[in-house]
């Protein structure tokens, strides 16, 4: 290799030519190489053999409520934005079976799996997935008892972040600062570029290891104008970014509105169907469902993913605290946008979008904080107005 | 805890088309295993050999659509320890329940060549209006998944798991991709009761609801979107007018739409 070795922060050319050597450089090292590819109807994520597995040519177009994938006339490998699916597919998988056990006598000895998984390549994350792998990190390994299941997949996984080239219908990372620019924790982050008849990718190294499968494969060092595009592609799909979220006192502001009309207004719309926290990046709840078989001599557990959308989620004796569809869409949004700063000093929210494009009416998140703001503005412009005429 | 004496199951038939009873004989692979552990008293579909009760669990399959029928069920219930209806017939009415919205003589006139053989009550509800049902098993038909799993958890003293939530947590689980989202089919998969593992939309198809509704089901909300997504207001009425037709939730969101 006659390039010269590359720093972290550095950038490089990387040719699309040349994309699948990167893919064959981490299927060499012994990744479960995963990402975006086209499914029946959506761009999905699913481990990836060769370039040509990749949606190339194809984009998404995303609106509250509705997803659809368009064929361009281009020969794009990322020109699309987040799907349905998020990258906690693979680190926290949907269904685990934790244990197994047998019955030996009157007592029963466990039979643990012994997991054996395939170390992770991440290909295509964009930022506001990197933030919502970050949070989910502090949930499953931050506190004091690490989650085992959760920690066997993340360490290890190789990040192949993405700039987004262009914002989706229903992103608001920016206003989160999670995005549209990738900012850390990757190992490689890639901008791509076609222009002119040339199609290829400026790549910022972000680890050593990032450093090292880049050095395997032809690159040259980027040139300032070629950084330049970089910054320009970003820069033009912040631009295009059209929702937002106000988190100024987000907190005081939801916990000040417990009982706001808004949150009756949102349950007739809500169909507790759960799907906002099934495509959520960082929701993290599950449920623990026991099983026997007909002869009794073998039991097993499993985790699921679960939603606070359900009634058995909040069931205790005597029955389900949070019954109305109201307390259910509190908790969910409050739980997110503001307790879990308390609990785990973050927002739960990355702005990614799919919590809107994915629910089936189109509930969004962003229209039901700013509702509750601009009413509590108007009810407290009111008040100083009030005060103004006992004045006068 | 494990029963020591085997426990005796039957299993009964109203109107319905018996594909709820043919599932546990579909439990090809399992059939050894559960005649192991449950002595089969009463089951016409597969033997003509009957024993008499008190049953410990009885499965009781259909709707109470005659007199007849309304006094067999408080037999059987009086004769069952543990009473599970199987099916949307047996814990909604089933598609059957679809002539309740109507008169019940206008069709006895048009299907029967001669009407005055049938005698029949006005509407076909299900088992729960009639006697105490214990647990209800939803779909059309069950599926076997299920109905072993309830009868694993009678035999070892358990709660069974048929959770009762939306049919899009099961749908997300699989990574299926929303079918109303991306394609604009009309699903009924946000309203519907869990327990099929999302067959319908794992094959590309909209949920139709044959488990009936989920624990907090918004129908009025979903409908208004199905309006959205081109559908008129018939359309919306069939939707919900199918296995789970007389089911409150079901019933009142399509004659809402029927003004």
């Amino acid at each position: 290799m006659t390039a010269p070795s590359l720093k972290i922060r550095e950038t490089a050319i990387l040719e699309s030519t040349h994309f699948q050597k990167l893919l064959d450089g981490l299927i060499k090292r012994g990744y479960q190489v995963v990402g975006p590819t086209l499914g029946e109807d959506a761009i999905v994520y699913d481990e990836l053999k060769s370039v040509t597995d990749l949606p190339i040519g194809y984009t998404d177009e995303q609106e509250g409520g509705k997803y659809r994938i368009k064929k361009q006339n281009d020969k794009a490998f990322f020109n699309h934005t987040v799907g349905p699916h998020s990258w906690k597919k693979f680190l926290f998988p949907s269904e685990l079976r934790m244990w197994k056990a047998k019955r030996n006598g009157n007592t029963f000895r466990f039979l643990t799996d012994n997991e054996k998984i395939k170390k992770f390549a991440f290909i295509g994350v964009r930022s506001c997935d990197i933030h919502a792998i970050f949070i989910q990190d502090k949930v499953f390994t931050g506190g004091k008892f690490a989650d085992p299941h959760y920690k066997l997949r993340r360490e290890g996984i190789f990040i192949l972040a993405v700039n987004c080239g262009k914002a989706g219908g229903t992103c608001f990372c920016a206003s989160m600062n999670a995005g549209p620019k990738v900012s850390s924790g990757f190992d490689l982050a890639l901008t791509e570029i076609l222009k002119n008849d040339r199609h290829y990718f400026i790549v910022e190294i972000g680890t050593e290891l990032g450093a090292g499968i880049l050095h395997e494969i032809p690159y040259k060092i980027a040139n300032d104008e070629e950084k330049y595009a970089a910054d320009i592609v970003v820069k033009k799909t912040a631009e295009q970014i059209c929702k937002s979220m106000d988190t100024a006192n987000i907190k005081d502001l939801l916990y000040k509105n417990y009982e706001h009309p808004r949150w009756d207004d949102a349950a007739k719309r809500c169909l507790t169907c759960a799907n906002c926290t099934m495509v959520c990046p960082t929701c993290f709840c599950t449920t623990v469902e026991d099983v026997t078989d007909l002869t009794g001599e073998h039991a097993e557990r499993w985790r699921k993913w679960d939603s606070c959308f359900t009634m058995d989620f909040s069931y205790i004796h005597g029955g389900s605290i949070r019954s109305s569809a109201k307390s259910r869409y509190r908790q969910w949004m409050t739980h997110k946008l503001a307790t879990w700063i308390d609990q785990f000093g973050t927002s739960g929210c990355v702005g990614c979008g799919r919590c809107i494009t994915w629910c089936p009416v189109a509930i969004d998140i962003t229209e039901e904080v700013s509702a509750i703001r601009e009413s509590e503005q108007t009810t407290e412009k009111k008040t100083t107005e009030g005060l103004e005429e006992q004045r006068s | 805890m494990t029963i020591k004496r085997k426990p005796k199951l039957a299993i009964w038939k109203f109107a319905s088309c018996d594909g709820c009873q043919l599932s546990l004989l579909d439990c090809e692979d399992e059939l050894l295993a559960i005649t192991n552990r449950v002595d089969i008293a009463y089951f016409l579909e597969a033997t003509s050999t009957v024993r008499k009760g008190p049953y410990d669990i009885s499965l009781v399959e259909g709707s109470i659509t005659t007199q007849h029928d309304v006094k067999r069920i408080q037999k059987i219930r009086q004769n069952s320890k543990l009473l599970v209806t199987i099916g949307a017939c047996a814990t909604a009415g089933g598609i059957q329940a679809l002539r309740n919205f109507k008169n019940v003589n206008d069709f006895i006139s048009l299907v029967y060549a001669k009407p005055q053989y049938i005698e029949t009550l006005d509407k076909s509800t299900p088992i729960a209006n009639h006697v105490p049902v214990d647990y209800e098993l939803r779909g059309c038909p069950i599926n076997k998944r299920q109905l072993l799993e309830v009868l694993s958890a009678f035999l070892h003293g358990r709660k069974p798991n048929t959770p009762s939530y939306s049919v899009c947590i099961e749908c997300k689980r699989r990574f299926n991709v929303c079918v109303m989202v991306s394609c604009g089919i009309p699903c009924l998969g946000p309203v519907t009761h869990a327990g099929c593992n999302a067959i319908c939309p794992s094959y590309h198809r909209g949920c139709y609801g044959c488990y009936g509704p989920m624990e907090t089901p918004n129908t009025t909300s979903l409908s208004s979107q199905f309006s959205q997504l081109g559908l008129d207001k018939d359309n919306i009425v069939r939707t919900f007018r199918t296995f789970n037709a007389y089911a409150e939730p079901f019933r009142k969101e399509s004659e809402a739409y029927e003004k």
